[in-house]
């Protein structure tokens, strides 16, 4: 017995003065694979942007005939997209005041009033529909609301009305589950406090929770407006795209978006005219302008970081 | 073997000391209580000893040798070290695994399979007195285990990677009086193989438990000495205001 | 009185909302039910004698697609996401790293379409294949296999890493053992949320496939049949009537949803349980 201990008193004792240890090597390698897959991203971005600016330069060369230009007409070497980026903006925004305006009066009622079982049951149908293939939503409106245009209002039914609908139903799941947890986040000390100082739920939410969530609110109206505007198949197949882009003076008429004109056009492009590089520049306009508004989202977050974050981890 | 001697020891974080130019010299198979106010440096001074310190980016000064090696040394393997120097912490924290996995832990990342890996489980469950009350069930997951089944449970995995110094940072302040009551009864049994380090905030427990006591008042050890010296007649002021209760 | 009104309404609102998506699923689903049957899902089209034709190519296809993309998204997307969360630096490169990760993320479907085409359809010369399109895809998804990988990882308490790393595990045992073992269901919940866009997605494929085969592929080489292409090139490009070509498209949308709906539940029971797990319940 004695000596055993003995044994283990002395198998014990170990050095760890080993500069090498055994799979020291092996860390550092693992560690610098690591570090590449991490600045993977980077490099795909820089070779995304590079061959898109490469491809698309002698158009962007053109400047102000290309971006202001007025008229697109591959046929007659015309490549203004000035119409077209009107347009784009006009479908985006107005999906988005839709999307907004029966989203957010959801998400407050979801957050604030619905009983427990019906959030229970509505959420999580909310959460499954964010990432619906948009090639179905754009199914469905070429099927039922274009038809209803057409019948209702008159016109062809391929407009921007169709494009606003289907484009604010593609946004609204986003647009009430980022708000629902913005507004949840607000601490429940603050609405207590509140309530304990005589103000009705009413109060309490326009003066009190709406401005604590409203980071959270605008963020996902921003990222709304950014998954509207880089959207393509859900528009494409409602919008009507005319042959020539115009500036639409009524909601009942057909435009034609960037995505839109990308789509349509690539197939017979020629590799190496006029017309690849305007399809590419407008691949570099819209790159710019979802990044802008990406960008314009993180701002808003990082402003109020605390309560989206805990929302968006929670979610 | 598990001699600790520090010279001039001091850690900083950022320009701030948390604990400063501390020099003492702790015997092996002891128990060597650490006490003092909170935010004095006692677990700092604990951490410095495994060199945890590092990962919460503190920079130290100074020596820590053990059985005569600095353990500061630029060629010191760190997880060599810290296989020799065990820890338990102040929240139980055993991994969200089986009974058995936490115990083998230790033993698998160096290498240790087969049989051989399951008589090493039954001996740690066994010296930390836990052997009876979960060898039925070893495959049940760690988290459904009381709290101080728990703390005995991280204590088990400590004593697995067979070390020689073990460091207890509070480990009884998340714990029942009888929890803690079986931990202190088992840190007298362990302190045959192990040389014990205990950072308790609970002048009581330093004064049941331990053979030494230091006391630590920001950041620097004002009195080593044995327990029951300290306890019964402290040679400094500041350690008898706080053993008397005069502040803390 | 005025609060009963205001709730009132803003009751009607979410219920308007919510019977509006769900409706667009249940009227896919009625009306797809009308045309799919094992014909249908089990043959190949006929773009000649269009009542002959089904879809098996596309639903294989599909799927081909988004094994190729995950195989490509996942492995570079957890690497990145455990570099970030436990090995990242916080300097200039990492900053740039989440800000290039979110930057991808935004980028519209349609653009990175566009950079299949040129680099790897033209440049690298795949030509319209499994290859382009699912590499394709990869990158569209490979920021939400980053994100889920990085916010699962972070989520794993510190006092575990703590406990490995006092017991003498090495940084890398202590990721692999421990971290990723606590962190796994929320990763998989990331990236089956991902594998939901990318099989929904038309505009990538589109651009980086031919879409109109009617064949199973042999190599990644090989040309590939999607459902979402599928379904947006029977609505306008195949010669047949339009009344046929709207009941296929039903019928594709049906099977696209049912996968879409089926990988997503699945994402969020997971998601769920690993919630209830993190919180000790």
């Amino acid at each position: 017995m004695k000596k055993q201990q003995q044994q283990s008193a002395t198998t014990r004792f170990r050095s760890f003065k080993t500069r090498i240890a055994r799979g020291s090597t092996k860390e550092l390698l693992i560690e610098k694979a690591l570090f590449v897959s991490g600045i993977s991203s980077i490099l795909i971005v820089f070779f995304i942007v590079a061959f898109l600016v490469k491809e698309s330069l002698p158009a962007l060369a053109l400047g102000r005939v290309f971006l202001l230009g007025m008229r697109w007409s591959p046929g007659h070497n015309q490549f203004g997209i000035l119409p077209t980026i009107i347009s784009t903006f006009v479908v985006g925004l107005g999906a988005l005041a839709i999307a907004a305006a029966v989203g957010i009066p959801t998400a407050v009622y979801l957050a604030e009033f619905a009983p427990p079982w019906l959030r229970n049951v509505i959420k999580p149908c909310v959460d499954l529909l964010v990432g619906i293939p948009s090639v179905i939503l754009g199914f469905f409106g070429l099927m039922v609301f274009v038809p209803f245009i057409r019948d209702h209002f008159g016109g062809c039914g391929e407009s921007i009305l169709a494009g606003w609908l289907i484009l604010s139903i593609m946004t609204l799941p986003h647009v009430i589950s980022i708000s629902e947890d913005a507004i949840r986040g607000v601490p429940t000390a603050y609405r207590e406090a509140s309530l304990a100082l005589g103000a009705t739920d009413l109060v309490t939410i326009r003066l009190l929770i709406l401005p604590n969530a409203r980071s959270g609110i605008l963020a996902s109206l921003i990222l709304g407006m950014g998954n509207a505007i880089g959207e393509t198949m859900a528009v494409l197949m409602v919008i009507g795209n005319p042959h020539i882009p115009w500036i639409p003076h009524s909601v009942l008429e057909p435009v034609r978006v960037l995505t839109s004109t990308i789509v349509l056009e690539y197939s017979y492009m020629v590799w190496g005219s006029m017309h690849q590089h305007a399809l590419f520049a407008i691949g570099v306009v819209l790159f710019v302008i979802v990044a802008v508004l990406n960008i314009a989202t993180t701002a808003v977050l990082r402003e109020r970081t605390t309560t989206v974050i805990k929302g968006a981890v929670r979610g | 073997m598990g001699l600790i001697e520090t010279e001039d020891l001091s850690v900083l974080y950022g320009d701030v000391p948390a604990i400063k130019r501390v020099n003492i010299e702790i015997e092996a198979n002891k128990i060597t209580a650490v006490i003092g106010p909170s935010g004095c440096g006692k677990t700092t001074f604990l951490r410095a000893l495994n060199r945890m310190n590092e990962l919460n980016g503190a920079r130290t000064d100074g020596k820590v040798l053990i059985d005569g090696e600095n353990i500061y040394n630029g060629n010191t393997d760190v997880n060599m070290l810290r296989r020799r120097v065990g820890m338990v912490f102040q929240q139980p924290n055993p991994f969200p695994m089986s009974i058995f996995d936490n115990v083998a832990y230790g033993p698998r990342i160096h290498g240790i399979r087969n049989n051989k890996l399951k008589r090493i489980v039954e001996e740690s469950l066994r010296k930390a007195a836990l052997w009876e009350e979960v060898h039925d069930r070893l495959d049940s997951s760690a988290l459904m285990l009381s709290g101080g089944q728990q703390q005995r449970l991280c204590i088990a995995r400590a004593l697995a990677v067979n070390p020689e110094i073990i460091l207890f940072d509070e480990p009884c302040s998340a714990l029942d009086p009888i929890s803690t009551a079986r931990i202190e009864a088992l840190l007298r049994e362990l302190k045959k193989d192990y040389t014990i380090v205990i950072v308790t905030h609970n002048m009581q427990q330093a004064a049941r438990v331990s053979d030494y006591t230091a006391f630590f008042l920001m950041g620097e050890l004002i009195e080593f000495d044995e327990t029951t010296r300290i306890f019964e007649r402290p040679k400094d002021k500041r350690t008898e205001d706080y053993i008397t209760g005069r502040f803390g | 009185m005025k609060t009963g009104v205001i709730k009132a309404i803003l009751c009607a609102i979410s219920l308007i909302s919510v019977v509006v998506l769900l409706g667009v699923v249940f009227y896919i689903l009625m009306a797809g039910a009308r045309v799919v049957s094992p014909g249908f899902l089990f043959r190949s089209p006929d773009y000649i004698n269009f009542e002959e034709g089904g879809i098996f190519p596309q639903i294989v296809g599909s799927l081909y697609l988004l094994a190729v993309s995950l195989l490509f998204a996942v492995p570079l997307g957890v690497a990145s996401g455990i570099y970030l969360a436990e090995y990242a630096p916080r300097n200039i490169v990492t900053m740039c790293t989440r800000l290039f990760v979110e930057c991808l993320a935004g980028i519209p479907s349609v653009v990175i379409g566009l950079f299949g085409l040129t680099f790897f359809v033209y440049y690298l010369g795949f030509g319209p294949s499994v290859l382009s399109g699912g590499l394709s895809l990869g990158i569209m998804i490979l920021p939400w296999t980053v994100r889920a990988s990085e916010e699962a990882i972070k989520s794993v308490p510190s006092t575990y890493r703590a406990a490995s790393l006092a017991l003498g595990a090495s940084k890398w045992q202590t990721i692999r053992l421990v971290v990723l073992k606590s962190a796994y269901p929320g990763m998989i919940t990331g990236i089956l949320l991902g594998a939901g866009k990318a099989i929904g997605e038309a505009a990538i494929v589109l651009l980086t496939t031919g879409g109109l085969a009617t064949f199973l592929p042999h190599s990644l080489f090989d040309d590939v049949g999607s459902l979402p292409v599928y379904i947006y090139l029977v609505l306008t490009v195949i010669p047949a009537s339009r009344e046929i070509g709207e009941a296929y498209a039903f019928g594709a949308s049906l099977v696209l949803i049912g996968i879409f709906l089926c990988i997503s539940i699945f994402a969020l029971l997971l998601r769920n349980r690993y919630i209830k797990r993190l919180r000790g319940e």
